[in-house]
């Protein structure tokens, strides 16, 4: 039997990331599922990109890859056609995932490549000073929208990722965190590509910029753009405005993955 | 199996050299002049269980080799000019993690999209500079479509012995150009080892800084604890940025290529022995290069050609050698003298030294740097 700490090096605690950070928490979702899941951590790799997450790879007991800034999934790629036992967990930021890695996230998606993607989104590049990134929503203020954020749109990630054709995608606020680590089972045991959106405080940059309080205001700031899916239904236009949906949003069993769709190629060529 | 006797283009060849040295994975994408390599790289790796994937650009092209390369796989991308560009950013993540792999590129002219279909040799000074920080780089350049097998060969032996990216520097007339050739049954030394570490999985380190010992990389996967690294990282592999490590890696990933110079170098000399003009070429134009030794031959001159099928690490005591014993270097080349440069470098004997290029999308011929050579000797 493994515990979560099986799947943590303590000795490389405490973490750097500032208080009221997310990224502890999709840590710690990470590891309960991890440890719900049972998988031997020998059988785990964990790529992580550019940025604040992307220490997260400095605290697990596991295989570790550090990418390049944006370049996580299509490593993974790599990583799980090679050995497709391994388990592959891509942990990226909105800068990382959804920004500059954007054309990888999309196609990652498309070909339904068996891997965990968890994209903590919280809004802005923290580790570079708190820029605005694809996913900071409209008006906001950062460093680089000083006078607000008013000529672009932030993306709604987990739409792109279900039209591009992934298997599984959910989202969840880091405050949800028993749903969070739910979302990771799932999308970890369903074969494609799993995708789970985690949004998450930046206090020491976003928090700051927009006067969302302090680490527990901000958390509940968060909590209270989030809808449950469920409610969504019923609910005008108007009063979706500005909300992230959040629960299971994708969950398909028409599409097979990359690596089922490849071998079974190669044993009809061989054939 | 025996050896294999085929009618093919070097494009081809340098498939089937990476499948005999064991490659298993390709990740791609398609560029001009470089393109049947994926295209007999999709037919030719499923009939060895192999993976093929046609990646959305360069950069995810390199990334999958890396990742594939973690996992346990040989693996390999092919490009030409501004695609190598795109990957200079994985090839400095390569280097700095120490993940083997191999990266073909078929020169064409640039800068920019340049000629697309045209042979150039622009790339020489890219492959080694191309990516930033200070490092070393291990490039390879074929002459013929036997090289392209050979040299395939070769270069995977080396990524995986020195843990690096190693570069297949190749051009559009070499790629493209049909010659029969000896698929040979390799020797089971010519094959790197797999990599499994000599110790205990608690003793295990991603990396060590020493230059004779360099870490053997386990794969993904196995009982071995990995971690790759590209910022400057501890014998673990975590992200450890002190001044220490800095130093130390920085001056280790140059050292564990420059220092075994000798074992890399690979060079083909023609009549040689008692040349007084000695021409310094690599890839198509050494092709050019010999025709124009056996013209000078016929009109009394004595002529060599030193060919560098090494280019990186730079074969500097065979350099040195034909400066010391001739009278005139020419330095025939497809590109404004990146070899001719580097050459220079290395001239403490006062040895006159030509520069004969051409950069018009066609081959020098021999008349060519004959002219070039008459008129100066």
């Amino acid at each position: 039997m493994y515990n979560y700490k099986d799947y943590i090096i303590e000795d490389g605690l405490p973490h750097i990331w500032c208080s009221g950070c997310g990224n502890g928490i999709v840590l710690n979702a990470l590891t309960r599922a991890l440890e719900e899941m049972q998988i031997p951590p020998e059988d785990i790799v964990i790529i992580a990109g550019s940025g604040c997450l992307s220490r997260l790879i400095s605290y697990t007991n596991t295989s570790t890859i550090k990418m390049l800034h944006g370049r996580v999934l299509a490593g993974a790629t790599g990583v799980k056609l090679a050995n497709p036992k391994l388990k592959v967990f891509c942990l990226m930021g909105d800068g990382d995932c959804a920004t500059i890695g954007g054309n990888h996230l999309i196609h990652c998606a498309r070909r339904n490549i068996d891997v965990t993607a968890i994209l903590c989104n919280n809004f802005n590049y923290g580790m570079t000073g708190g820029q605005y990134s694809s996913t900071t929503p409209m008006n906001s203020i950062t460093t680089t929208s000083r006078y607000g954020l008013v000529y672009e749109e932030g993306f709604d990630i987990c739409n792109l990722v279900t039209a591009a054709g992934a298997s599984y995608v959910a989202r969840a606020t880091a405050y949800d965190v028993i749903n969070l680590k739910k979302y990771i089972v799932e999308a970890t045991e369903k074969k494609g590509f799993g995708f789970v959106e985690v949004l998450a405080a930046c206090t020491t940059h976003y928090g700051k910029n927009n006067k969302m309080g302090n680490s527990t205001e901000m958390m509940k700031k968060i909590n209270m753009m989030a809808l449950p899916v469920s409610k969504s239904k019923k609910m005008s236009h108007e009063e979706l405005k500005g909300r992230y949906l959040t629960g299971k949003l994708q969950d398909r069993y028409d599409r097979e993955d990359y690596g089922t769709l490849y071998t079974r190629m190669v044993e009809e060529v061989k054939r | 199996m025996s050896d294999n006797v085929m009618f093919i283009q070097g494009n081809e060849a340098i498939v089937h050299g990476a499948i005999a040295a064991g490659a298993r994975f390709f990740g791609g994408y398609p560029i001009t002049p470089s393109s049947e390599i994926a295209e007999h790289a999709s037919m030719l790796l499923p009939l060895v269980d192999g993976i093929f994937i046609q990646m959305e650009d360069e950069m995810a092209s390199l990334a999958s080799v890396e990742g594939a390369s973690a996992a346990g796989l040989k693996g390999f991308t092919a490009t030409s000019g501004l695609g190598f560009s795109i990957m200079q950013e994985h090839i400095g993540h390569a280097i700095m993690s120490e993940i083997p792999c191999v990266i073909v590129v078929v020169q064409r002219g640039g800068p920019g999209t340049g000629l697309a279909t045209k042979p150039a040799q622009g790339d020489m000074m890219q492959a080694r500079w191309g990516t930033n920080g200070d490092h070393s780089i291990i490039a390879l350049a074929p002459s013929s479509v036997e090289e392209c097998y050979e040299l395939t060969v070769k270069a995977f032996y080396f990524a995986e012995k020195y843990r690096t990216p190693v570069v297949i520097l190749s051009d559009a007339a070499v790629g493209k150009m049909y010659e029969g050739v000896t698929l040979r049954k390799l020797l089971p030394e010519e094959i790197a080892s797999p990599r499994i570490p000599d110790c205990s999985p608690a003793d295990y380190r991603t990396y060590r800084y020493d230059p004779d010992n360099i870490a053997v990389l386990a794969p993904m996967g196995g009982k071995y604890q990995v971690h790759l690294c590209s910022s400057v990282h501890d014998e673990f592999g975590h992200s450890k940025g002190t001044p220490q490590n800095s130093n130390k890696s920085v001056r280790y990933l140059t050292e564990k290529i420059e220092k075994h110079v000798d074992d890399i170098t690979i060079t083909k000399e023609y009549c040689l022995e008692d040349a007084e003009v000695v021409l310094v070429s690599f890839g198509c134009s050494c092709r050019s290069a010999r025709g124009a030794a056996e013209m000078l031959g016929e009109q009394g001159v004595k002529a060599g050609v030193l060919q560098l099928l090494t280019l990186w690490p730079f074969p500097k005591k065979e350099i040195e050698k034909v400066l010391i014993q001739s009278k005139l270097v020419a330095v025939p080349e497809l590109n404004l003298g990146q070899l001719y440069n580097e050459i220079c470098r290395y001239n403490i004997f006062d040895t006159e030294i030509i520069s004969i290029n051409k950069v018009s999308g066609e081959l020098i011929t021999p008349t060519e740097i004959v002219d070039a050579i008459k008129e100066v000797f």
